[in-house]
């Protein structure tokens, strides 16, 4: 009886043109942007399983920590499992999680989750990354959340936070500019979320937006200026060389490596050639940048420090780098010109010095060749002189490394494998 | 014992031959597993350029090789003797790990020569029965040269290997090896610069008539990207090539050119510090169905597979073989049999040159920096009247002055204390030397069988082998040395002191790696135990690669010909073996 009453139910929804409120529409268009959308946003290198499985639903399990100037964070699971994932979210609250950083029970995400970029993307678009998620296979996988310290793990202060920095809007086209140059500032801007590390912040994890692309300090790394600026920026790099780097993960100029080699691993060398050009294209004429760092002149060869460091150079560099700070192409990056090496900040070639780095893997680029690490060889001041060395040989200049930098890149790696 | 998930195909040992195969049956839709008893080993972990160059660690206490007290072998020298185990390497170093013998050698990169292949019946047509040594068994390979050019040039590409070309596509050209096979392209990467003992070298033998040319390297002369997209960084001459893994990306091995691209294929997957003690067969013996091996925690796992591929090195192969009942053992007294015939060596030697006036820098060297000419080398020379087979390539290269082993001071020099001091002092830089690389005929009675007494850790018997260096070898090594002593001559050393490879060998002076034979291919089941394609003639699953499938060995190192036939296999196996799986491809 019940189920003939549901059958005339049905028959006269039919009838009148709706749809029962569960039957999950034919979805493929959405699913197959939404699998784009997700490697646009590279959600997989927060969410991925913290074993480093990846594949399928394990990229999006949760449980890696995040680390931030505040504490780690650990992310959530997006798989839509029931209990312990987005299973019984709706579209609404995916899209107002994306836009605003508010979760369907009301709770305040912290910045780490980028919505401030997030907040860019159009409903169409988060819709898609939505029914993408829904179609993983459900992965229960409880994640405690609440990892921060005192007072940080207070939700509510996000609300003072997003009134100080944060409006939730979406991506307005400028009508002035291409269709790829929106293209590609919708990316950046976006999904992308660039500036959420190549934009440095403020004392409260806000970005400082009258340095756009400055670069800055971050998990250990130096994240990397991205303005048109000469020394520190990609004002050399043509969009031809953006786009290789992003594809394969180097170029001759540079590899990737750190948390850029994710990126590349698991974002940009998946994007499409067009999306490379148009992300290319927007960062090469931003609407807006920081002004360029000081104009520095290279610390003189006479100095000791310089002398020190190039004897160690010569002793332990030039192998691989070269004499003359060439570098191999495609295998040891090039030091004479690096924008990497004269950042601001030394952090990332301190860092690459001490521990050794591993370059990114792409199907394009194989070969992921790595430096190995010379800590355990160099001592403070040794390590602080062949970095002062390489960052101001071969007409490079940025400022001197101190032994004190070179010590408090070794403790913060301490418990950094 | 547990049983694992079946494979398309199980590969036994994740060396040179090993990682070719699992790339290209991976690359056919197969679901691999590759079982390497040794740890693994990569570049970026595991050869730090900070430590990578350590004489004790890698060259004196052998760090890269198989543990004696995991593997070895009992040698002797005749049949009458009984054989002891080697408990300390010595005229040979088997590799072990990820990468075997292709992390630590030094990298030349030959082709064997196109008479070699067919050796028993060319020698028989040009000099008649005769120039046969008594009691040989060499036989033809039942491939030819022009069947394997194909193969020789794949392996080459995919390990960059700088070189000069001498005959491509049959014009002989200057600068190269006019004795050597055509080629169908030249090298894909330039020779490496030479030192000065090169250049004196090449004088020398320019003016006495031969044709010097560059020795074939898999040390990098340039950057290079393999059709496999794998990058190789240039040498630095540095001189830590034979025994030690290269730290700068500079020398050609599975870590350097395939694994980058292999270990990430879904279809492939590798497990190391497993050791296969068994290949396991159908109830009619003509099927293998899989392996049995050991972890580390001493459990014993059966991985079934419908293709088994022996690629471990020559001497392990055959052991596995002999374990497993693969193919009937070889019988020295009836001379029936296949498995274990036909174990060859190599006949090498050298002469010393002390300078006066000449600075070497030997220091500054690598694996394969040298010099070659092959005037003596095969049947490059009339034998007729020499009573002796085969040669030797002559070489002079500079391949490393490493502090503790490099310390080449005149005979008569005290073994310590200050005189030996001086003349360290006065030698390490003054001296060089010219080598040769001399083949080595197969006998009825130099062959591997399993030990009667002594037993590995699992209670298997050890590997015996029975060899010695005959009198057609000591021969052709006294002919070849002969013609060394006037080069050095030339190039202007003072005192000359020339060392002929003679018997009976010994098994504690390094004398080279190149063990070869024992699971030989051939035309014929009768007298090989696998066809031309590598293939075992009565177990069609089973394929078995490396040296093990030389019939005899040629005055040549052997990768270049083991990768050649790797890639000839592999091609057999995809491209028609796949379509009637299960069937031999050469009847019987």
């Amino acid at each position: 009886m019940r189920a003939r009453l549901l059958a005339a139910a049905t028959g006269l929804a039919a009838l009148i043109g709706i749809t029962p409120l569960n039957a999950a529409p034919d979805n493929f268009a959405a699913v197959e942007r939404g699998r784009y959308l997700v490697v646009l946003g590279d959600c997989v290198a927060c969410h991925m399983n913290p074993n480093g499985e990846k594949r399928g639903a394990q990229g999006f399990v949760g449980g890696r920590p995040i680390e931030t100037p505040f504490g780690l964070i650990t992310t959530p699971n997006i798989t839509p499992d029931r209990e312990t994932g987005i299973g019984t979210w709706s579209a609404d609250e995916f899209y107002r999680t994306m836009h605003e950083g508010i979760r369907p029970n009301g709770a305040r995400l912290y910045p780490a989750f980028p919505y401030t970029y997030f907040t860019r993307m159009s409903r169409d678009d988060t819709d898609a990354i939505f029914a993408y998620l829904n179609t993983l296979e459900p992965v229960r996988n409880a994640v405690d959340r609440n990892t921060l310290p005192f007072p940080f793990n207070i939700r509510a202060s996000m609300l003072a936070w997003n009134a100080l920095f944060f409006r939730p809007e979406e991506f307005r086209a400028d009508p002035n500019r291409s269709a790829e140059w929106n293209r590609g500032a919708y990316i950046v801007e976006g999904p992308g979320h660039c500036g959420a590390c190549h934009t440095p912040k403020n004392m409260l994890g806000g970005d400082r937006s009258g340095d756009r692309f400055a670069g800055g300090p971050l998990q250990g790394w130096f994240a990397t200026n991205l303005t048109g600026d000469q020394r520190t920026g990609l004002g050399n790099w043509s969009v031809e060389e953006i786009v290789e780097y992003l594809r394969t993960g180097r170029n001759a100029r540079s590899a990737a490596s750190g948390p850029m080699a994710e990126v590349v691993e698991y974002s940009t060398g998946l994007m499409t050639d067009p999306d490379l050009r148009a992300i290319a294209v927007y960062l090469k004429e931003p609407p807006a940048q920081a002004p360029a760092p000081p104009a520095r002149t290279p610390i003189a060869a006479e100095d000791d420090r310089m002398k020190i460091g190039e004897a160690l150079y010569v002793d332990r560099c030039m192998a691989c780098h070269t004499r003359t700070g060439q570098g191999v192409p495609n295998m040891f990056p090039r030091l004479a010109g690096s924008q990497v090496v004269q950042q601001e900040g030394s952090e990332t070639v301190l860092r690459v010095v001490l521990q050794g780095v591993r370059a990114a893997y792409t199907p394009h680029a194989p070969t992921s060749p790595a430096m190995p690490a010379f800590g355990w060889r160099l001592n403070d001041e040794q390590a602080a002189a062949v970095t002062t060395y390489v960052r101001n040989a071969w007409g490079n200049a940025a400022p001197a490394v101190t032994p004190a930098d070179a010590r408090r890149m070794r403790e913060l790696l301490r418990d950094r494998p | 014992m547990r049983r694992l998930p079946r494979k398309d195909a199980v590969i036994v040992g994740l060396g040179w031959t090993g990682a070719i195969m699992g790339h290209e049956l991976c690359q056919a839709g197969l679901q691999v597993v590759a079982l390497e008893r040794g740890p693994w080993r990569d570049t970026a972990s595991d050869f730090n350029i900070g430590t990578a160059p350590d004489e004790l660690r890698y060259g004196i206490r052998h760090d890269l090789f198989v543990r004696t007290a995991q593997d070895t072998v009992t040698a002797r020298n005749r049949m009458d003797q009984e054989a002891l185990p080697i408990r300390r390497w010595g005229s040979f170093l088997p590799g072990n790990g990820v990468g075997g013998a292709g992390v630590h050698w030094n990298g030349h990169t030959w082709r064997f020569l196109p008479s070699d292949f067919n050796i028993r019946s060319h020698y028989l047509e040009r000099y008649g029965e005769g120039i046969f040594p008594e009691n040989h068994s060499i036989q033809d390979w039942g491939i030819t040269y022009d069947e394997l050019e194909p193969y020789y040039d794949r392996f080459e590409y995919l390990a960059g290997i700088s070189g000069e070309a001498g005959n491509v596509k049959g014009q002989i050209l200057p600068g190269g090896n006019p004795f050597e096979g055509w080629r169908s392209r030249p090298y894909p990467t330039p020779p490496l610069k030479m030192q000065h003992a090169q250049n004196l070298f090449q004088r020398a033998t320019t003016e006495l008539g031969f044709k010097p040319f560059p020795l074939p390297s898999a040390n990098m002369s340039q950057a290079y990207t393999n059709p496999l997209g794998v990058t190789l960084a240039p040498c630095t001459y540095c001189g830590f090539c034979e025994r030690f893994g290269c730290a700068n990306y500079s020398k050609s091995s599975p870590q350097t050119t395939v694994l980058p691209v292999l270990m990430r294929h879904p279809g492939f997957e590798a497990r190391t510090e497993c050791e296969v003690v068994r290949v396991l067969k159908s109830p009619d013996g003509r099927t293998a169905t899989g392996v049995v091996y050991v972890d580390a925690q001493g459990e014993e796992w059966e991985q079934p597979a419908d293709l088994v591929i022996l690629a471990a090195y020559q001497l392990w192969n055959v052991r596995l073989m002999l374990y497993s009942g693969i193919g009937r053992p070889y019988d020295p007294n009836t001379n029936e049999g296949v498995i274990g015939k036909n174990y060859a060596y190599q006949a090498n030697s050298s002469v010393n040159g002390y300078f006066d006036n000449q600075l070497f820098n030997s220091w500054a060297g690598a694996g394969s920096l040298g010099m070659t000419c092959d005037e003596y080398n095969g049947d490059n020379f009339d034998h007729t009247g020499l009573n002796f087979v085969g040669g030797a390539n002559i070489n002079c290269s500079t391949f490393h002055a490493r502090p503790i082993s490099a310390r080449p001071v005149p005979p008569g020099t005290p073994r310590w204390g200050s005189a030996w001091k001086k003349a360290t002092r006065d030698n390490y830089l003054t001296t060089t030397n010219v080598g040769s690389q001399g083949s080595n005929m197969s006998y009825r009675d130099c062959y591997l069988d399993l030990d009667p007494t002594y037993k590995d850790r699992l209670g298997r018997p050890l590997l015996r082998m029975t060899f010695d260096f005959k009198a057609n070898e000591e021969r052709m090594s006294a002919y070849v040395t002969d013609k060394m002593v006037p080069i050095m001559r030339a190039m202007g050393a003072k005192q000359i002191v020339a060392t002929p490879k003679r018997g009976p060998w010994n098994v504690v002076p390094y004398q080279t790696t190149h063990n070869t034979g024992g699971a030989i291919m051939g035309d014929n089941p009768r007298t090989s135990a696998v066809n031309k394609f590598q293939q075992v003639w009565d177990m069609p699953n089973v394929f078995v690669l490396g040296a093990s499938a030389f019939p005899q060995n040629a005055g040549y190192n052997p990768t270049g010909t083991v990768g050649a036939l790797a890639y000839y296999a592999a091609d057999a196996i995809t491209q028609q073996y796949l379509k009637n799986p299960g069937q031999p491809l050469v009847q019987a």
